[in-house]
C-alpha cells in the first residue's frame, strides 16, 4: 500500500503526462486538478488521496472494477455528492484554478458550467424542446428564435437533430434508450459548459447506440473537455487521450491512454486490461 | 424414475399442497364474494329507490318545505360543490407543498418527522372530532354556523390524505432524475416544481381526487360546522346546505317527498365519487404506461 501512496504522488508531481515532451508544442492547460483528495461515505473512505491533472480539450477515461470509486471521483468534480448528508470530501479540486471544494460556492453556478450525463437515460417529463431549453433558460435570456437556434444547435451537437426535428413538441419520453440518452448529452451541452462528465453514459445502451455516443465523444473534445467512467476498456481505449485506472478508492495508474493500455508502468494495470484480474 | 410424472414422487406431499391450495383459494374467492356482494347489494338498493327519483326537479328546486310537495336538492348539490370546491382550493396547495417539504427539503430532518406523524393521526382521526375541533375554535367563537367553518373541517380531512400521497408519488421519482436536474446547475425549487412534481403529476393529481371523493361524502364535520340550510344561498358566512347532512336529515324525516330527495341525493354522490374514482384510476394508469 505505501509503494502505491508514493508512486501516486510522483505521477502527478513529475512522472506523469504532463512533463512528457508537451512543451515544445502548445501550453497545455489544465482545467481540473484534482490535489490530494480524499472523499468519504459517511466512516467508509471512498477516495484516497487523489491526485490528477484533466487537460482541456481532451478526453479523460476513468477505468476500474466496480466500486474503485471511479464514479465517485466523477462526483466530486461538480460536487454531486453535495446532494446527500454524510458525504464528504477533502483536499483540493481546483477549476481554472479556484478551489471548488472551498465553502461558499455557488454550487449551482459550478455544476452550469461542468455538466453531466448519467448511466440511465434521464430526460425531464416534458417535451424534446423544453429539455434542452429548460437547462439554458436556468443562466441565458433568450428570445425565441434564438432559443429556436440553440435547440437546434444542441440537438445537433448530439447527433439527433434529424430524427428528432419533426416531434420536437412530443415527450422526451417517447424517444428510444439511445435517443434519450444522446437528447441528455444535447441537454448538457446545450447549456454551454466548460467540462461534460460522463458517468458510464453507454452502460443501458445496444452497440449501435453506444457507437453513436462513442463518436459523439469525439466530436465534443474539439469545444469540451471530457471526463468519462466506463467499464468497458475497449471504450477507454477508443475514445479517451488520457486514462485513469482505479483500484479501491486509489488512483493507480495515470497517463496516456496508448502509453497505459500498451506498455502500463504498474503490474497491477496490467493485470486488469489483460483480464486477469477483475 | 425419471420417467414417472413429478405427482408420483411424493404423493402425500403432493395431496397436502393440493389441499392446501384449494383451502386457501376458495377462502380467498368467499372473501371476494362478500365484499363484492355487499358492494352490489348497496348500489342495486340505491338505483332502485333513488334512481326514480332524479328528475329535473332535483337539480332545479331547492329543499321543499316541511309538508310541501315536490322540491329538489338545488340549494344541498350547489351548496355541497361549493364547499367541497374551497376545500380543494384551500387544501391543494397546502398539501402539494407539504409533501414536497417532506421529500425534498425536510427528508430527514425532525420537523419532517413529526409532520409525517401528525399527518398520520389526522388521517385516522374520526371525522366527527375534526368538526368538534372546528366547531370549538370557529363556529362557537363567531358565534353561528357558516360555510367556512365547513371548508375548514373537510380541508382538515382532505390535507392528510393529499400530503401523504403527495410524499409517496414525490418518492417514487428516481433519484437520477433529480440529480440529473441539479447536474445543469438548476436551483433547488426549481428541481423540486419543474422537475420533480412534473414528473409524478399524475400520481399528485390521483392523490387530490381522491382526498375530494373522500370529503365530498363527509357528513360529520358538517354537521357541527355549516350544518344545512333550507333555502338557496351562496354566501359562505351563513349556514350552508349541502348533500350528506340534507340526506341525513330528509332520510329521518316523517315526510315521503323528503325520503325520496334523500335516495335520490345518496345515489347522486355515490355516482361522482364513484366516477371521481374511476377517473383517478384511469388518468393514473395511463400516464404510468405513457
Amino acid at each position: 500500500m505505501k509503494t502505491m501512496f508514493d508512486l501516486n504522488k510522483i505521477d502527478a508531481q513529475g512522472g506523469g503526462v504532463d512533463n512528457t515532451n508537451q512543451h515544445a508544442q502548445q501550453e497545455v492547460v489544465n482545467v481540473l486538478e484534482v490535489r490530494n483528495l480524499n472523499f468519504y461515505y459517511g466512516k467508509f473512505q471512498g477516495l484516497k488521496d487523489i491526485n490528477l491533472n484533466i487537460e482541456q480539450g481532451k478526453v479523460t477515461a476513468f477505468i476500474g472494477p466496480s466500486g474503485c470509486g471511479k464514479s465517485t471521483l466523477l462526483r466530486t468534480l461538480n460536487r454531486m455528492y453535495d446532494l446527500y448528508p454524510g458525504q464528504r470530501a477533502e483536499g483540493e479540486i481546483n477549476f481554472f484554478g479556484e478551489n471548488i471544494l472551498a465553502p461558499g460556492q455557488d454550487l449551482n453556478l459550478l455544476r452550469s458550467r461542468i455538466g453531466m450525463v448519467f448511466q440511465k437515460p434521464t430526460p425531464f417529463p416534458m417535451s424534446i424542446y423544453e429539455n434542452i431549453a429548460f437547462g439554458v433558460r436556468l443562466y441565458e435570456n433568450l428570445s425565441r428564435s434564438e432559443m429556436d437556434e440553440r435547440v437546434e444547435w444542441a440537438l445537433n451537437k448530439a447527433a439527433l437533430w434529424n430524427e428528432a426535428k419533426d416531434k420536437l413538441n412530443q415527450s422526451g419520453l417517447s424517444l428510444s434508450g439511445g435517443q434519450q440518452q444522446r437528447l441528455c448529452i444535447a441537454r448538457g451541452v446545450a447549456v454551454k459548459p466548460s467540462v461534460i462528465l460522463l458517468d458510464e453514459p453507454t452502460s443501458a445502451l445496444d452497440p449501435i447506440s453506444t457507437g453513436k455516443v462513442e463518436e459523439l465523444v469525439h466530436e465534443l473534445k474539439h469545444e469540451y473537455t471530457i471526463a468519462i467512467v466506463t467499464h468497458n476498456m475497449q471504450q477507454a481505449a477508443r475514445v479517451s487521450d488520457y486514462t485513469a485506472y482505479m483500484y479501491l478508492g486509489n488512483l493507480v495508474e495515470f497517463g496516456k491512454t496508448d502509453e497505459l493500455f500498451i506498455k502500463p508502468k504498474r503490474k497491477e494495470t496490467e493485470d486488469y486490461i489483460t483480464g486477469r484480474f477483475g | 424414475m425419471s420417467n414417472t410424472p413429478f405427482s408420483k414422487h411424493n404423493p402425500e406431499l403432493f395431496k397436502k399442497r393440493k389441499f392446501a391450495n384449494a383451502l386457501g383459494l376458495s377462502l380467498s374467492i368467499t372473501a371476494m364474494v362478500i365484499g363484492m356482494a355487499i358492494l352490489i347489494w348497496i348500489l342495486t338498493v340505491l338505483f332502485y329507490k333513488g334512481f326514480s327519483e332524479i328528475d329535473l326537479e332535483m337539480f332545479t328546486a331547492s329543499a321543499p318545505a316541511p309538508g310541501s310537495e315536490g322540491g329538489g336538492l338545488l340549494n344541498a348539490i350547489v351548496g355541497s360543490l361549493l364547499l367541497v370546491g374551497t376545500c380543494t382550493l384551500v387544501s391543494t396547495p397546502v398539501g402539494v407543498l407539504a409533501g414536497i417539504y417532506l421529500t425534498e427539503y425536510g427528508d430527514r430532518s425532525k420537523i419532517a418527522a413529526i409532520t409525517r406523524f401528525v399527518t398520520d393521526i389526522m388521517l385516522s382521526a374520526p371525522s366527527i372530532v375534526i368538526g368538534l375541533f372546528v366547531y370549538a375554535i370557529f363556529v362557537a367563537q363567531i358565534k353561528h354556523f357558516s360555510g367556512w367553518a365547513g371548508t375548514v373541517a373537510l380541508s382538515l380531512i382532505a390535507v392528510p390524505v393529499i400530503v401523504r400521497t403527495t410524499e409517496n408519488m414525490l418518492r417514487l421519482v428516481p433519484s437520477t432524475l433529480r440529480e440529473a436536474a441539479y447536474a445543469l446547475g438548476t436551483p433547488k425549487w426549481k428541481v423540486s416544481f419543474n422537475v420533480i412534481l412534473r414528473a409524478a403529476q399524475s400520481g399528485v393529481m390521483t392523490g387530490i381526487l381522491l382526498a375530494i371523493a373522500r370529503v365530498s361524502g363527509e357528513t360529520a364535520p358538517l354537521l357541527f360546522t355549516a350544518l344545512n340550510n333550507q333555502f338557496f344561498s351562496v354566501n359562505m358566512n351563513a349556514p350552508m346546505a349541502n348533500l350528506p347532512v340534507t340526506i341525513f336529515q330528509f332520510a329521518m324525516s316523517p315526510y315521503e317527498n323528503w325520503n325520496g330527495l334523500a335516495w335520490g341525493g345518496a345515489l347522486l354522490i355515490t355516482m361522482a365519487v364513484l366516477t371521481l374514482n374511476i377517473l383517478a384510476r384511469v388518468v393514473f394508469r395511463e400516464k404510468v404506461q405513457g
